[in-house]
Formats: structure tokens, C-alpha cells, sequence
């Protein structure tokens, strides 16, 4: 089932209703092409399901991965995605682009 | 994000009302602030400028950067008619993200067996649209083909700030409909934001095709800047 926004958000609360941990990835700035735009959100839980997209799938498996540091430490992060990174070869936006993406727990 | 910040968000948009939560990326610090206290906000030039854009992103403010997640009310397609075009064109709005009406006062059209996913409301328009609301995130579709029926839902929605209406029927009925319209006291303005004949011009013709141009005419008022749209249909 492809997911709204609206799903997005009310997911994310009924997850923290559910007693998960839960972390909101939201695309905050962007750069050149970028497949999603900014305000564009991501929520995962503590086992690492996820609904929503905060690019075209390129970032998303990294983003997951930093949420559930998020939900340990409760610390936000905000990460950058694109091509010029170290980790290009690992994630990186195939279009050119770059994102920033801020995370943060829902506490 | 707090969770009653979040619960708080969610009921916003659930009344169809919008909303912005301002963060500060280095501190984590974070409010909301909803459409009705945006006036007395500290931030209210900010706040109201990313309001009428609809767009999020990180402005500068005397404490430093912000960023303002902006939250519209979920779009809303309203069917006026419960017709084939609008069994197929439901769907493929709800697809899109958005929240669908069907509105009929025939009770034979307007059932939930033949619109099973969404809100079906067996009313004249007259009655139901001034309690639905019409506002400017909704898109207004009049199907009928029945002027009875299309007129006062066309009335209503031209009076609303709704960012698209648009009507079935070919240029004849069209140009009857515009008589009754300027005889009604619609000015030619008023009248020209009908979409008639309704649609992209991409042949459609099954329901289903006439459904998914419409569709791409809603999505094209709300993407595109009138001078880009007028210069995709002149393409």
C-alpha cells in the first residue's frame, strides 16, 4: 500500500503509542536535482521498518540505519547525502543532487 | 519530536487545518504553530509567507536558522456526480495522496457498493457543500452533466477559493452553462475558471481515461504557474 503523508505522521504516533521507538527523517534542504522535495519525511521504528521515502530509494537504507542511533541515543543528527561524499560508493543520489536530511526521535 | 508536538500535528491535519513546526537543527528545539496563531506570532512574516507557499524549508530568523516544515490539509478531490467517470477517477486521486468526496442527490448513484472506498453522500449540493467547506485546497469536479444538479455546485464553488473547478460537457453545453452562469451574475472572470471542456487533451475516451485527464488537470493547477500551464496547452 503506497503511503501519504497523512499515513506517514499517524503512523509514527501510533508506533510511539504502541511503545516502539520511533524516528522521524525529514529532507530539509536540497541541492541541484533531488528526486524528493524538502519537507519530505521518512519514519522508522526500533526494528528498523520504515514508511515513507526521503529520496528515491538511494538514501533511504543509510537513513534507516543513523534513525536507530537516533532512537538509542535520542540525540537528532542531521546527515548530508550526494554524490561528492567519501561514501559515494556505498550511498550516494545517482541524479547529481544532494540532500540534507535532519532525524530526530519521538519522544 | 515530542509526541503530544506530533499528536498535535496529526489532529491539525485531520481537521483540515494547516500548520508549521519551526525546529532548530542544532539544538533540536522545537514548537508548532498552527494556521490561527500565525497573526500573533513572533515569526509571523515567515510563517505566513511559507503558509501561502505551501513549501518547506529553513529561513533566517533573529535567533538564527529555522526550519519550517509546512503542513497543508490533505487535498481533497470533490465529485459532484456519481458516475462511471467518478468511480474511476476516485481511485486514482486516492493514489495521489488525496481525500475524495462523492456527492449525488440521484440515490441510485450515489451508493457505497459502487464507491467503496470513499465518502459517498446521497445530497444536493446546495445542501452539503456549504457544510463540507470548499476551500482552497479542494478541487471541485462537476460530472452530472444534469444542469439541475451541476449549476448549484458550480454556484457554490465559484463563490469558494477552491484552486481548481472543473465541468463535463462538450463546448454546446458549455456555452449554455456560461448564459446561465452570466445570467446568474457571474462576471466572465468568474466563469473562466471553469475548466470546460474538462481535461487534458489526451484523446481520452473511456471513463477511466477522461478520469486519469482530469486528474492530470488537477495536478497541472496545482503544480504549475499559470504561465507554465498555458504554455503546456498551447504544446
Amino acid at each position: 500500500m503506497l503511503s501519504t503523508d497523512e499515513d506517514i505522521l499517524n503512523s509514527a504516533e501510533a508506533w510511539r503509542r504502541a511503545g516502539k521507538g520511533v524516528a522521524v527523517a525529514t529532507v530539509v534542504d536540497t541541492w541541484g536535482s533531488a528526486p524528493r522535495p524538502v519537507g519530505s519525511r521518512l519514519v522508522i521504528d526500533d526494528e528498523g521498518h520504515f514508511l515513507g521515502s526521503v529520496s528515491g530509494g538511494c538514501v533511504e537504507g543509510a537513513v534507516v540505519t543513523e534513525a536507530l542511533d537516533v532512537i538509542e541515543s535520542g540525540a537528532p543528527k542531521l546527515l548530508e547525502f550526494g554524490v561528492a561524499d567519501e561514501t559515494a560508493w556505498r550511498v550516494g543520489l545517482s541524479c547529481g543532487g544532494r540532500i540534507a536530511v535532519y532525524v530526530e526521535k519521538v519522544d | 519530536m515530542r509526541l503530544a508536538l506530533l499528536a498535535e500535528l496529526n489532529a491539525e491535519r485531520a481537521a483540515r487545518r494547516a500548520a508549521v513546526v519551526v525546529t532548530d537543527t542544532a539544538t533540536g528545539d522545537q514548537r508548532l504553530v498552527k494556521e490561527a496563531d500565525v497573526a500573533a506570532d513572533p515569526l509571523a512574516d515567515l510563517l505566513g509567507a511559507a503558509l501561502r507557499s505551501g513549501k518547506s524549508g529553513t529561513v533566517d530568523t533573529p535567533d538564527g536558522p529555522r526550519f519550517l516544515a509546512v503542513q497543508t490539509p490533505p487535498l481533497r478531490v470533490l465529485c459532484l456526480g456519481a458516475v462511471h467517470i467518478s468511480q474511476a477517477l476516485a481511485p486514482i486521486a486516492r493514489v495521489l495522496g488525496h481525500d475524495v468526496i462523492v456527492l449525488d442527490p440521484r440515490t441510485a448513484f450515489a451508493t457505497p457498493d459502487r464507491f467503496p472506498d470513499v465518502p459517498v453522500l446521497a445530497e444536493w449540493p446546495d445542501d452539503a457543500l456549504p457544510r463540507l467547506g470548499v476551500d482552497r485546497y479542494t478541487a471541485f469536479v462537476a460530472l452530472t452533466h444534469d444542469p439541475k444538479i451541476d449549476d448549484p455546485g458550480l454556484i457554490h464553488a465559484l463563490k469558494s477559493e477552491c484552486f481548481y473547478v472543473g465541468a463535463l460537457g462538450s463546448r454546446k453545453t458549455h456555452a449554455r452553462r456560461v448564459e446561465r452562469l452570466q445570467a446568474a451574475g457571474f462576471s466572465d472572470a468568474d466563469i473562466a475558471r471553469i475548466r470546460a471542456p474538462i481535461g487534458l487533451p489526451i484523446g481520452a475516451v473511456s471513463p477511466a481515461e477522461i478520469a486519469l485527464s482530469i486528474m492530470g488537470e488537477i495536478t497541472a493547477a496545482l503544480r504549475l504557474s499559470p504561465e507554465k500551464r498555458q504554455a503546456a496547452a498551447a504544446a
